[in-house]
C-alpha cells in the first residue's frame, strides 16, 4: 500500500503541472540547480561534523562515555545493554541499524532486549545530521539550545519506548 | 556550537593518538569521505524533490496543503511570512506520509526563509528543528524488515512501542523548545545552562 504513495504523488504532481501548462521540463532544470546550490551550503557543515562524529567512535571515546552514562540509563528503565545504541543513534543513522543487527543477532529478534533495542532505533533520528543541514543557512552557527533540547527529547522517547514494550 | 565541537574533536584525536597514532589521520579522511557519500546521495534526493516541488509551487498544489495546515502552523510560528509557513506545511505533510526524503528540501527551504531575519537560530527555527529531529515515523518500515529477517515471530509488534516513543519524543521537543523559547523571551540567562553545549 505504501509503496503506492510516492509514485502515485509525483504522477499526480506531473500531470496537474502538464495540464496546467507549467514548464515541466524548465521545472526540473531549476530544480537540480537549487540541489546543487543546496549541496554547496549544506556541505562544509557535514562534512565538519562528519569528521567529528568518526574520530569520536573509533577513539574508544563513545564506548567512555557509555560506560559513564550505563548506570543513568538504567535508572531510567533502559536495559544497559544498549546504552551504545542509544548513543550511537544521534550521531548516525547506519552506524545505528549497525548495531541493532548485530543486537537482533546475539539476542534474537523477540528478546526482549532486542525489542526495546527495535523500538529506540525506530523512535530516534540522527540529530546530529539533521542539525548540520538545518542550520546549514544560519550564519555564526549561534543554535542556542536546539541541540540539547532535541537530544533530551530523543531520550525521552527512548524511555518512552521501552516502558512500552515492557 | 564552537565549543563543543572543538572539545569532541580534541578530545578524540588525544584518545586516539594514545592507542593508535597512524590511524588519526586516516579516520579524519574518512569522516569527510562519508560526508562527500553521503552529500552526493543527499544531491540526488534533493534534486528530484526540489524539481517536484518547483511544480507544485507553479501550481498551486503547494499553496492547497499549505491552506490545510495554515490555521495551526501560523499560531506556532508566529510572525513568519506565509513562504516559510507554507513550505513547513509541506515539510510536516511529507514527514507524516513518511516521504522523510520529500521532508528535508521543503524543510531546508523554509528555513532559509525564516532564517532571513536573524544572524543565529531564532526560537521559531529551532521548534522547526526540533519537530524534524523527533520527527513521528508512523512505520518503521527498515526495523520490521530487520526483525522478519532474523526470524521474528511477530516482526511488526515493535510498531506501537515505536510510535509510542516518537511521538513522546516529539511532545516532549516542542514542550522544551517552547518553555526555552519563553525563558529566552523573559531574558533569563539560558547562556549559563543550557546554551553552552
Amino acid at each position: 500500500m505504501s509503496a503506492y504513495v510516492l509514485p502515485l504523488f509525483i504522477i499526480f504532481v506531473l500531470v496537474v503541472g502538464f495540464c496546467k501548462r507549467v514548464p515541466v521540463y524548465g521545472s526540473f532544470v531549476s530544480g537540480v540547480k537549487q540541489a546543487i546550490e543546496l549541496l554547496l551550503s549544506v556541505m562544509p557543515y557535514f562534512c565538519a561534523i562528519l569528521i567529528a562524529v568518526e574520530l569520536f567512535s573509533v577513539s574508544g571515546l563513545a564506548d567512555k562515555l557509555q560506560n559513564a552514562l550505563s548506570p543513568l540509563f538504567s535508572a531510567l528503565g533502559i536495559p544497559p545493554e544498549l546504552t551504545r545504541l542509544v548513543i550511537v543513534r544521534p550521531l548516525s543513522g547506519n552506524g545505528s541499524l549497525a548495531i541493532l543487527g548485530e543486537m537482533i543477532e546475539q539476542y534474537g529478534a523477540d528478546s526482549y532486549v532486542a525489542r526495546c533495542a527495535c523500538a529506540v532505533a525506530g523512535a530516534g533520528e540522527t540529530t546530529f545530521y539533521v542539525a548540520a543541514i538545518y542550520f546549514s543557512t544560519v550564519r555564526e552557527s549561534k543554535l542556542r539550545y536546539a541541540v540539547p533540547v532535541a537530544l533530551i527529547a530523543s531520550l525521552v522517547g527512548a524511555v518512552t519506548a521501552c516502558a512500552l514494550v515492557r | 556550537m564552537n565549543t563543543v565541537f572543538f572539545l569532541m574533536l580534541t578530545a578524540s584525536l588525544v584518545a586516539l593518538t594514545a592507542i593508535a597514532p597512524d590511524a588519526a589521520f586516516s579516520v579524519m579522511l574518512t569522516g569527510a569521505g562519508k560526508a562527500v557519500e553521503t552529500g552526493l546521495s543527499l544531491f540526488a534526493v534533493y534534486a528530484v524533490w526540489l524539481s517536484v516541488l518547483e511544480i507544485m509551487e507553479k501550481t498551486g498544489i503547494s499553496r492547497a496543503i499549505y491552506r490545510l495546515f495554515a490555521p495551526l502552523f501560523k499560531k506556532m510560528f508566529k510572525g513568519e511570512s506565509e513562504k516559510a509557513v507554507e513550505y513547513v506545511s509541506l515539510n510536516v505533510s511529507a514527514n507524516l506520509l513518511g516521504m522523510g526524503s520529500a521532508a528535508t528540501p521543503a524543510g531546508i527551504k523554509a528555513m532559509e526563509h525564516m532564517s532571513k531575519k536573524s544572524e543565529k537560530a531564532s526560537d521559531n527555527m529551532i521548534l522547526f528543528f526540533v519537530i524534524n529531529a523527533t520527527s513521528v515515523q508512523l512505520i518503521p518500515a527498515t526495523i520490521v524488515g530487520m526483525r522478519a529477517a532474523a526470524g521474528s515471530a511477530s516482526p511488526s509488534d515493535i510498531i506501537l512501542p515505536t510510535l509510542g516513543g516518537t511521538l513522546a519524543a516529539a511532545l516532549a521537543g516542542v514542550a522544551l523548545a517552547g518553555l526555552c523559547a519563553f525563558a529566552a523571551k523573559k531574558g533569563l540567562p539560558l547562556r549559563g545552562k543550557l546554551a553552552r553545549r
